[in-house]
């Protein structure tokens, strides 16, 4: 008997469609994705993981930005000026590395070489800043040990800070790479990845400028 | 120079966890000698260590799980025997030992036995059942595996050197904090689990690239097997939960290293904090754990009962259902914190509502069960045996999930026969099954069902005389943790749940004994046909063990049940369904020792920030950067394996399964 026939009325087989008769149907059925698809979905994937373990961060602070133990506040201590600068340094950063992915396309040794060095000479700007301030903070009596809100200031903006030098050092490494072994493709590749990651951190960015300064000066 | 540590740090003093300590020092070093005498190094160097092949990284997986549940038993039998002796006595455990041990316990038993065992299941069965060739990053699983392992190694360091931390699995601040837990023992177990949890993480990264971007032509979304979606839901878990340990760690080590004051009590610091992200984190992974086990039990009831899946979809919308529900109810694991009723009713009802996802899945093995031609080989016995023991898991657990009497139980014995209830009746057992049902497919011969019977025996029948009477000394009021006690109502429970775990020993003695006999006598249960269950997914279609390309042609899939349907139709028509192919060269990614070396970097680092020995942590650091440096820098990524070889080792699992069809009486 045709057990495709049969299966219409087999109350063993609830829960399944008898498509056996196809050769594809429904989502996801077209086979194995390009290698290009499966390493950016791969990094995608860590960079949405990345942002939950900022999330938990974010958290923390939301809950201990109160606890200032007699210590001072946000808004005795943020200065928004140094924080435009820097955030600036990192927009400006990620244009740039925008058009470093263009010159990628083009396969330009130079024109490659040339954004990259501007995007990671704006990135080192902004991390020195950030160190500047962090420094500033320490010296007047407000470094990450006074009080539980200054601990959870200091991790999820330092976390951020050493996502970009981790960033940097990557940047580096690949230029040097590019440099020695020019267009391969797996630096094409490895350059959509750095330059996800390097937009994605100007979303932590963006939320740390609102939530944790502006709101800070603000309360 | 070395930080704080010199030969204090060497347990002179006491004597057991010096013995342990040497004890397995020499067997380490016994192992070493026995393999370097036999010439196995370069063997194993080229064929395990260095390998990137799935099914190699998931069996080594498997083997460290089974190592450390060793190591974890030996500790609950201590605890056992401590809580056996010390009623009106101070037993043979100080109270620094036995915290120490109940500690390493939970520890070792979750993120090193039972994560290593389903992780190393999910990653040599998912491709295969995808019907691909291997992981979406290759390299990165063999990362994944060595860092699980430097964690590992890490732990079992810190019985010679030093001491391992005494605060529970969960190291809840205060009493972790440096003032109150200034030992190295804490440090270890930060250090220990960020190494594995980086691990993890890039496991669940891999698996949910592969997964939803990597399957065989033709396998949609609804034709997968119902492990391969039990996966998917357990690596999204993974993904949006393990960040989140990693966070509250490094915040509990800037606390301890740093001085800052995130959990601390002076200072505006919050341990509630801490209690909420660590259960953010902790109860999405006991899903991690148990959805693949259910992935297992679904695929072992279906195939020893010669039947399609009962309510296929429904088991995927109850899976995903789970993965969803498990991120809104940590906040059961303290009731008592006092968040007020509202929000104890909102995780109550919450944590209940789970149950009937689960209860979904429950009626949907019973009805796969239900009419179908049953088979009781070892595999089903541990299903049923799950069914049975997680059902009595899962009641207790809304009981306890309801406020008012949670207020009773927290903390007590109740709730640590619960957990024991789900985590054994429910993780164990399913990894236990798995081993049983796909250790044919790994190695190519079944294991013994005897030997495997009288061992699921022992396990069920030790686990509820180990397990029953501890609900009933939580309901008399014995709290968890106790290293001394002078109740009388309780000796005699605690002398049936000792004898309890001197039951499972045996079964845990019927397992090894179980595998060295299987091994023994591996030339006469030899199976050829490389589908010893009659089995009906994908993997069973390929040989076993499977060549390292897993398949020649990547199978094209019709329908769910795919192998099965092929295995129809070729009964039907007397002829294997698919012609010959065009054998072609096919391009495998080249073993590489960059996982084992990052893994050394890995343990060096945390091995120098336990002790602060800050020197040697900057260089492994700098050892890890350079090793990230030459695999960028690596010319050749893959091995060709040639269209010839590849036709030779299809042929011969073409001429085998031609040979079984025709033996075979048509239907």
């Amino acid at each position: 008997m045709n057990r495709i026939a049969l299966d219409a009325y087999d109350p063993n087989r609830i829960g399944h469609r008898n498509d056996d008769a196809h050769d594809a149907k429904g989502h996801g059925a077209g086979g194995q994705a390009s290698t290009r698809i499966i390493v950016g979905y791969g990094f995608w994937i860590f960079l949405l993981s990345d942002i939950i373990m900022f999330s938990a961060f974010f958290a923390g602070y939301a809950v201990l930005s109160p606890a200032t133990a007699e210590g001072p506040s946000a808004a005795q201590l943020f200065d928004l000026n140094n924080v435009a600068i820097e955030t600036s340094c990192l927009l400006l950063s990620s244009f740039v590395c925008g058009l470093a992915s263009l010159a990628v396309d083009k396969q330009s040794q130079l024109w490659t070489q040339a954004a990259l060095f501007v995007t990671g000479l704006l990135g080192l700007a902004f991390l020195l800043l950030e160190i500047h301030e962090f420094i500033g903070l320490v010296n007047q009596g407000a470094g990450p040990t006074r009080s539980a809100f200054l601990s959870a200031f200091f991790t999820l903006v330092g976390c951020h800070g050493l996502h970009i030098t981790v960033g940097l050092l990557w940047l580096g490494t690949m230029m040097a790479q590019i440099f020695a072994k020019g267009f391969r493709q797996e630096i094409h590749y490895r350059f959509l990845c750095f330059s996800l990651f390097w937009h994605a951190l100007d979303i932590i960015w963006v939320a740390i400028f609102s939530l944790v300064y502006l709101m800070g000066v603000i309360s | 120079m070395l930080g704080k540590l010199n030969w204090n740090a060497i347990p002179f003093d006491q004597p057991i966890p010096l013995a342990a300590g040497i004890l397995v020092f020499l067997v380490l070093l016994g192992v070493l000698a026995f393999i370097t005498v036999k010439g196995y190094i370069p063997y194993l160097w080229r064929e395990w260590i260095t390998s990137v092949d799935h099914k190699r990284i998931g069996i080594m997986y498997c083997l460290l799980a089974l190592v450390m549940l060793l190591r974890g038993f030996i500790d609950a039998l201590m605890m056992r025997s401590q809580q056996a002796l010390a009623f009106h006595a101070p037993g043979y455990l100080p109270p620094e030992h036995y915290d120490q041990i109940f500690s390493a316990h939970g520890t070792i038993m979750i993120f090193f036995v039972a994560m290593p065992f389903i992780v190393g299941l999910m990653n040599f069965v998912v491709p295969l059942q995808l019907g691909v060739r291997d992981v979406a990053f290759p390299t990165f699983n063999s990362v994944s595996f060595w860092l699980t392992a430097s964690g590992a190694l890490l732990v079992n360091i810190s019985l010679i050197i030093g001491e391992f931390a005494k605060t529970g699995w969960l190291p809840y601040p205060p009493l972790s904090e440096l003032k109150y837990s200034p030992g190295v023992g804490v440090d270890y177990y930060l250090w220990a689990l960020q190494i594995a949890g980086v691990g993890t993480l890039l496991a669940g990264i891999n698996m949910v690239t592969t997964i939803l971007k990597m399957r065989a032509p033709g396998m949609s979304y609804t034709r997968m097997p119902i492990f391969c979606w039990t996966s998917l839901a357990s690596n999204l878990l993974i993904v949006a939960a393990f960040p989140i340990l990693t966070a509250v760690l490094a915040m509990l080590i800037l606390d301890r290293y740093l001085g800052f004051h995130f959990f601390t009590n002076e200072a505006g610091g919050n341990p509630m904090l801490f209690m909420n992200l660590i259960w953010v984190w902790g109860h999405p992974e006991v899903y991690i754990l148990i959805l693949p086990a259910f992935g297992v039990f679904s695929e072992v009831i279906s195939t020893f009962s010669g039947k399609p899946l009962f309510g296929y979809r429904s088991m995927i919308m109850a899976t995903m259902v789970i993965c969803i529900l498990s991120f809104m109810v940590w906040l059961h694991h303290f009731f008592t914190m006092g968040a007020g009723g509202d929000v104890n009713g909102f995780f109550g009802i919450a944590t209940m509502i789970i149950a009937v996802p689960t209860g979904v899945k429950v009626f949907n093995w019973l009805l796969t069960m239900y009419g179908g031609r049953v088979r009781f080989n070892t595999p089903m016995l541990w299903s049923i045996g799950f069914m049975v023991t997680f059902v009595i898991g899962g009641m207790t657990g809304v009981l306890l999930a309801v406020p008012p009497a949670d207020f009773v139980l927290h903390n007590s014995l109740f709730l640590v026969a619960h957990f024991h209830n789900v985590i054994i009746g429910g993780v164990l057992f399913g990894a236990f099954a798995g081993y049983n049902y796909w250790f044919p497919k790994a190695f190519g011969f079944k294991l013994d069902e005897r030997l495997g019977k009288i061992a699921f025996w022992f396990w069920f029948i030790g686990f509820y005389v180990a397990f029953l009477p501890l609900y009933v000394l939580g309901l008399l009021g014995m709290t968890r943790r106790l290293q001394h006690y002078d109740v009388p109502q309780w000796h005699p429970w605690l002398l049936v749940a000792a004898f309890g775990a001197l039951l499972i020993l045996c079964g845990i003695g019927f397992q090894i004994a179980q595998l060295i006999v299987s091994i023994r006598t591996s030339d006469h249960r030899r199976d050829l046909t490389g589908d010893p269950w009659d089995g009906r997914t994908l993997e069973w279609a390929t040989s076993s063990p499977p060549p390292s390309f897993n398949f020649a042609v990547l199978p094209n899939v019709k329908g769910e049940e795919p192998y099965w349907g092929m295995k129809l139709k070729a009964r039907e028509t007397m002829h294997l369904v698919t012609d010959e192919p065009q054998y072609e060269p096919i391009d495998m990614p080249r073993n590489n020792p960059t996982g084992f070396v990052t893994a050394f970097f890995a343990v060096i680092i945390g091995f120098a920030m336990i002790w602060h020995i800050w020197w040697l942590a900057v260089l492994g650091l700098a050892g890890a950067y350079a090793t990230f440096v030459v695999f960028a820098w690596r010319d050749v990524a893959e091995t060709e394996i040639s269209a010839d070889e590849v036709a030779r080792i299809d042929r011969a699992n073409r001429a085998i399964r031609t040979v079984v069809l025709k033996r075979r009486p048509k239907q």
